[in-house]
């Protein structure tokens, strides 16, 4: 069977594959942010997971505001990236797990969570970051991914509560899927921060100390939170935090806190890298 | 027709990209959305108010493209993911928009985030 090794909580900001693909992690401005991956890179040479499951947002590469769905999961053999318009560099086609993702599908929608399933789906930084600053080195991608998109971007968003409950079906899928694998569940974006408004720059840190907190054992406390809560506490696009709690349902009640990393600014947001196990 | 109050109409600065914004920004957004390609980019920057047009954007959105003033769009719907795509084909990056938005200078603004990293908590 396969076994859900852990959870990553993860920034996906286009800054922070840019640096990466520029090295600076021995830059004085970056080097707080990559030296809190360090941990997460050594986990996974040891723990060497097969797939991924990455919940991640997209911001205007595969989907556009004429459809957008809640919830939506790749089902697909690669995911190309391609320019979001800032004619970044584009990486390779992050690899699938086709069989994998059709167990996913058919016991979510049996717990009656209604997925959009996508044969074909472009990934952006949302899911790609993520990669890049955990493998900087990999000239190919060392796993395979399951992209988990969840819509933050035309509200209402979902609740943190519906996240949640959909990351518990989640992590209930992954643990009964007949096959041998090492499956890790990625949490991305956040934390505080704001991109529009007068209130653009607006990063609280003293919220973002306290989610994280929160995270390991008191989440009951987060999954309480509103959109409009999460809009006022960490930013209009601080809202991503729903995601974490997606990938926090799916490790289940007891978890062991095996690493944590803060650091702001990172360009405009509050960043913070945690990784959990799934305790007994 | 009408559109209910929402809880979070008064956050101060923020413009909660909801089904009115959604509804109102429809012609700019979809403008930015194009640009995810170069040759879009470029045929944008050689004729801004003939591109625009294509989209049948509303002369107020129009000229806030032309004069890449992101507040403007924000209240004509824009959508802050589409606009940073329009930012994108003029090169600036959102520390430029976030700072113009702010009415301060970009520098100023860096240090604001850089203060609220060091804050004591």
């Amino acid at each position: 069977m396969a076994t859900l090794v852990g959870g990553i909580t993860s920034s996906h900001i286009p800054a922070v594959g840019i640096a990466t693909s520029k090295r600076l992690f021995d830059d004085p401005y970056w080097k707080p942010f990559f030296d809190g991956y360090i941990p997460i890179r050594e986990w996974m040479v040891k723990v060497k997971p097969d797939v991924v499951v990455s919940v991640y947002n997209d911001h205007g590469l595969n989907f556009f505001l004429d459809q957008v769905p809640t919830f939506s999961i790749g089902a697909a053999q690669y995911y190309d990236n391609a320019d979001e318009g800032w004619g970044l560099k584009t990486m390779p086609p992050v690899p699938g797990d086709v069989e994998l993702s059709w167990h996913i599908i058919e016991n979510l929608i049996k717990d009656e969570f209604d997925l959009t399933m996508c044969q074909e789906m472009k990934v952006d930084h949302g899911l790609i970051v993520p990669l890049q600053v955990i493998w900087p080195d990999a000239d190919e991608w060392p796993v395979k991914v399951v992209p988990v998109a969840v819509n933050t971007v035309q509200h209402p968003t979902p609740s943190a509560k519906r996240c949640f409950d959909l990351g518990t079906s989640l992590g209930n899928a992954i643990r009964s899927y007949d096959e041998d694998l090492k499956v890790v569940v990625f949490g991305t974006g956040g934390m505080s921060h704001q991109l529009q408004g007068e209130r653009a720059g607006f990063i609280n840190k003293r919220f973002d100390l306290d989610f994280m907190d929160k995270f390991v054992d008191r989440y009951e406390e987060l999954t309480a939170l509103t959109t409009t809560d999460l809009v006022r506490e960490a930013g209009s696009e601080g809202v991503e935090l729903i995601m974490w709690l997606m990938m926090r349902g799916a490790l289940g009640d007891n978890v062991d806190l095996l690493h944590s990393n803060y650091h702001a600014p990172i360009s405009n947001t509050g960043s913070g890298v945690m990784l959990l196990e799934p305790a007994d | 027709m009408s559109w209910s109050k929402k809880d979070y109409d008064d956050i101060p600065g923020t413009y909660v990209f909801d089904g009115r914004r959604a509804a109102m920004g429809w012609p700019l957004n979809k403008m930015c959305m194009s640009l995810n390609e170069e040759a879009q980019r470029e045929e944008l920057r050689q004729d801004v108010e003939g591109y625009c047009r294509k989209f049948d954007m509303s002369d107020e959105q129009i000229q806030a493209v032309k004069d890449l003033d992101a507040l403007a769009m924000l209240r004509l719907g824009g959508n802050i993911y589409y606009m940073a795509k329009l930012a994108g084909a003029y090169k600036l990056s959102v520390q430029d928009v976030g700072a113009q938005m702010r009415g301060i200078t970009v520098e100023e603004f860096k240090d604001m985030l850089l203060k609220q990293g060091q804050e004591e908590v």
